[in-house]
């Protein structure tokens, strides 16, 4: 088919392209001082538990048969325990497993729930009441104390039946969301268009509908690493997380929380002490994370006071 | 006119508000001046910063704004007063009238005790005063069982109502000065045509003056005594009506006039389109904004931006920012002149075949409004669409025509997604829907597709042009050779340029958006492109290109259009058959000179009537028809004829025998005028009633 005479060849008028969003966004996302600061300290906990151990002289395995129960030193910089392991080894070790958990746990649950929610707000009918049944049952569970009564089930096995279980308590207030943001974004025309052209549903949800949601997701997630992090801290404190030989930040202070009051309050200080900095650091990124993707989301940051 | 003195005068006025890419220059420099009793108009398209001025008189821009120059009203200044001074007149000496009536009231209060406050904050009455007067203000608008409406809430009211309501509540105070901004843009024609009565005479009931503020030129020209055309925050053009509409002498101002499509215009009067699109109001260049889509633009134009001149040989208050608008004025130049028209492309009704591509029965939509949250009880249906017959054939354009709520969307979507109807047949391509099976339909698809009204809603943000256009041929499995090549083929066909595959929609202004919904409607070198508004989201000067393009396309590949829209003007200009729809029912169609030359249906006589033109003279000839009251709900149509509730004929002309009729029959749709031609009516008193 010939091609016809082109009437009026335009160009584009602005040039604020994918790319330019998203230094855009890196720009707003910089000009937060807290959000930077965030962002560092998790990136330097990461290099801590992950590279630190390569540069340490002590394994966490390890045992100093010549000092036990020692206060922070130039050999031990954290001290070590009653039994001769060192502290900071066993800090890093335990850290490596709390943010992988967190990681993990949270994309789990953001995927579960943009999965769950996409589905309901999108074929409505018979899949989106089952789907909003199931969210509102789990809703309702003890999720807490259901993983601390499976948990002998999953002693001696892998932690990672661990994390699922903590990401299928987590998922439903966002699968909630994005089931209403879908429910909106299928009536908008581009998904009318593809539908009409043919794409099949499935394609439809994962090519248009949930990418167009990604800025919350990413939020989503963020903070989710966070809760996920103290929910396995404290699932793992009274002993129903992470399972020895595992050790996270949450076993950590839980094997030490009686020292805290005694003069070898530094085998509970120092996780305790990181444990924190980690939650307020992600939760920084998350908040910063948000003002820069989802800048009309209205945080208390926000700082167009006379704005309509 | 006789006071001297100004009731508005705004010098110089500036409004720049900053940004992340920069200051934005909203408002460049305007001056206006508004008399006692005249109605002042500021027309531009979006982004021109007609709103933001208006908003800028009012004292209602957020802070961050800055604003300089200076705002006189009764030889007061208003720039730099308190707010708590400005509230004293806003809402009393000046009111405001906005676009969106459901947003301009709260939701949580009776519209009765909304207007009563209205009254209260600047009168000392009392509760039951106010209240009264709100009741009386109501029933001055025109609103139907105003004591028994005051206690409305407002979303109990239609779009229409709460827009009355607004104007009862600027005129509560007898203001001096009201500025509506677009009051009718989110109105329906016929709406549009009583609310505009409305303000005329809320005018004269209180000798207030109007600032109007709109893009639509149709309704400026038989609306407002003097004009100021506004672009990129500056005014180009001011005059009276009647100078700027028939002796415009600027190009911009000759542009618009001769891109818009006119309901009196014979079908396939080529539209003259202004090229490009309207420049981002940060980092301005310099010289005249309008220098990119100029088609007399000289060197100068760059680097000097002219300033209002005025014009000699017009009236004495017509002024022109153009380097360029002596030479127009003294040679008397034209759209035509200035503006390269289109290639000609006279009809040829030759090439449209007997087969049709589209041919619906008596298709019926029934939604079932239902309660309960557990046991659904049905209480009602609700008749979106209720047994129409439409035919397309090769090659032809069928505009389907009505108000918001007609059910031309749900015909449509019936249309579009397949399905089995639930009562009478789609049949596409001879086909019909109902027997299909998934494969059928999903090869059926290749032939049907769809551009939507909303550019920027109708393409994925986030996929680049060229997956955008990759997705219909890679669901139907279009070899990625095949692919590459059609993708440059079609931007090529739509006026893009080739190269711009890898960009994203946001780099795009709205206008190219809706050419690259076209091309990848056309991927798939379907038979029949569903239209639906496809402009009526595009600015003015926008739409006349778009709509030339649809015309040439569908020359060059034999297509067939459905255009679903609102304006009479458009459809007129594209389409060869016209279908008029009203709740849910096919009232009259034709062949679209028969249709709109000699309407025979009172429905199309008045929809025809209410369609603003962009001609004072005639304009203000016209005897308008104004239907009285809404859309009645389809869930609950009236008996016998679905017009008679609002139809001229009915409530003026008809006896008492014959309104019986009315009441009692049905009417059908059948053959009027010509015997052969396919002008059919379904009215019981159609007549070949002369309009314009």
């Amino acid at each position: 088919m010939a091609s016809l005479p082109s009437p009026i060849v335009e160009s584009p008028v602005e040039t604020t392209g994918n790319d330019s969003r998203f230094r855009l966004i890196l720009r707003r996302f910089l000009r937060r001082r807290l959000a930077i600061a965030g962002l560092s300290v998790v990136l330097l906990l990461f290099a801590f538990a992950y590279i630190g151990p390569h540069f340490y002289k002590w394994r966490y395995d390890q045992i100093d048969f010549e000092a036990f129960l020692q206060h922070p030193s130039a050999t031990h910089w954290f001290g070590t325990t009653q039994n001769g392991f060192d502290m900071l080894a066993l800090t890093m070790r335990g850290m490596q497993k709390s943010l992988i958990i967190g990681l993990i746990g949270a994309v789990l649950s953001t995927g579960i729930a943009a999965v769950a929610g996409a589905t309901a707000g999108y074929f409505a009918g018979w899949a989106d009441r089952a789907i909003v049944a199931l969210i509102d049952l789990i809703l309702v569970l003890p999720g807490f104390l259901i993983i601390a009564i499976l948990s002998p089930a999953f002693h001696g096995r892998t932690w990672l039946i661990f994390v699922v279980l903590l990401a299928a308590f987590q998922w439903m207030i966002t699968a909630r969301v994005i089931r209403s943001m879908t429910l909106s974004m299928k009536e908008r025309e581009f998904v009318y268009a593809a539908r009409f052209m043919g794409v099949p549903d499935w394609k439809i949800i994962f090519r248009h509908i949930l990418p167009n949601m990604s800025s919350f997701l990413i939020i989503d997630a963020t903070i989710n690493v966070s809760s996920l992090i103290l929910a396995e801290v404290g699932l793992s404190f009274f002993g129903f997380g992470v399972q020895p030989p595992d050790i996270s930040l949450g076993t950590l202070i839980g094997d030490h929380w009686e020292s805290a009051q005694t003069a070898n309050g530094y085998q509970f200080y120092f996780p305790a002490i990181l444990l924190v900095v980690l939650v307020l650091s992600v939760n920084l990124v998350g908040d910063g994370l948000r003002d820069a993707l989802d800048p009309n989301a209205g945080t208390a940051a926000g700082k167009g006071a006379g704005s309509k | 006119m006789t006071q001297s003195r100004p009731l508005l005068e705004v010098k110089s006025l500036s409004v720049t508000f900053p940004s992340e890419a920069g200051p934005v220059e909203a408002v460049r420099g305007l001056s206006y001046h508004v008399m006692p009793g005249e109605v002042m108009g500021i027309a531009g398209e979006s982004g021109s910063g007609k709103s933001v001025s208006s908003l800028a008189v009012m004292g209602l821009l957020p802070r961050r704004a800055r604003i300089a120059g200076s705002v006189r009203f009764e030889g007061e200044e208003l720039l730099g007063r308190g707010d708590k001074d400005l509230s004293a007149i806003r809402g009393g000496k000046i009111a405001m009238i906005f676009q969106d009536p459901l947003s301009a009231l709260t939701p949580v209060y009776t519209v009765g005790d909304q207007i009563a406050e209205a009254v209260q904050v600047h009168q000392t009455v009392s509760k039951q005063a106010a209240m009264d007067r709100a009741v009386e203000l109501l029933n001055l608008a025109g609103i139907p069982n105003p004591r028994e409406r005051a206690r409305a809430f407002p979303h109990e009211f239609s779009g229409g109502m709460r827009q009355r309501a607004m104007i009862a509540m600027a005129i509560a105070n007898n203001p001096k000065l009201i500025i509506a901004d677009e009051p009718t843009t989110a109105l329906d024609v016929t709406i549009q045509a009583q609310i505009l009565d409305l303000l005329l005479k809320a005018k004269e009931a209180t000798g207030a003056a109007i600032v109007m503020i709109t893009h639509d030129l149709g309704v400026m020209a038989g609306f407002a005594d003097r004009l100021t055309i506004m672009y990129a925050g500056k005014p180009l053009e001011a005059g009276a009506v009647d100078d700027l509409y028939y002796r415009p002498r600027m190009p911009y101002t000759i542009g618009l006039l001769g891109s818009i499509p006119r309901i009196d215009a014979a079908p396939g009067t080529p539209l003259t389109p202004i090229e490009g699109s309207p420049p981002s109001l940060t980092n301005l260049p310099p010289g005249c904004p309008f220098t990119p889509r100029c088609p007399m633009r000289v060197d100068l134009c760059r680097k000097v931006e002219p300033d209002l001149v005025r014009m000699n040989g017009s009236g004495e208050e017509h002024f022109a920012a153009c380097h360029r608008s002596a030479e127009i004025e003294q040679k008397n130049l034209t759209g035509l002149d200035i503006f390269p028209a289109p290639a000609d492309r006279t009809r040829d009704f030759s090439r449209v075949s007997d087969v049709p591509v589209l041919r619906i029965t008596g298709l019926k939509k029934h939604y079932p409004m239902v309660r309960g949250a557990i046991l659904h009880r049905r209480i009602g249906t609700i008749q979106a669409v209720d047994g129409i017959d439409l035919e397309i054939r090769e090659g032809e354009t069928l505009g389907l025509v009505g108000e918001s709520g007609c059910g031309k969307t749900t015909t449509i979507m019936e249309i579009l997604s397949l399905a089995r109807p639930s009562s009478g047949a789609i049949e596409v391509l001879d086909r019909k829907t109902a027997g299909m099976t998934a494969q059928d339909r999903f090869q059926i698809r290749r032939e049907i597709s769809v551009v939507f009204q909303d550019p920027m809603a109708s393409i994925d943000p986030r996929m680049p042009i060229s997956d955008i256009l990759a997705e219909p041929m890679l669901t139907h499995g279009v070899p990625a050779d095949e692919r590459a090549r059609r993708i440059g083929e079609l931007l090529k066909m739509v006026g893009l340029r080739p190269e711009h595959t890898s960009r994203y929609p946001q780099e795009f202004s709205g206008g190219q958006r809706q050419r690259i919904c076209i091309a990848r409607a056309l991927a798939l070198k379907p038979k029949l492109l569903v239209l639906d508004e496809p402009v009526s989201a595009l600015d003015v000067s926008i739409r006349a290109g778009v709509l030339n393009l649809l015309e040439e396309l569908k020359a060059e590949l034999g297509l067939s259009y459905l255009f679903v829209a609102h304006d009479l003007s458009v459809v007129r200009h594209i389409s060869d058959r016209v279908a008029v729809m009203y709740l849910g029912r096919i009232v009259e169609t034709g062949e679209v000179n028969c249709v709109f030359n000699h309407p025979a249906h009172p429905y199309t006589q008045a929809l025809l009537s209410a369609a603003p033109l962009p001609d004072p003279r005639k304009e203000r000839a016209r005897r308008r028809i104004i239907l009285k009251g809404d859309l009645p709900s389809p869930a609950n149509p009236p008996s016998g004829c679905r017009f008679r509730t609002r139809c001229q004929k009915f409530a003026d002309e008809l006896n008492d025998q014959q309104r019986q009729k009315c009441i009692d029959v049905d009417p059908v749709l059948c053959e009027h005028g010509n015997a052969g031609s396919d002008h059919r009516a379904a009215c019981h008193y159609a007549e070949g009633g002369k309009l314009n």
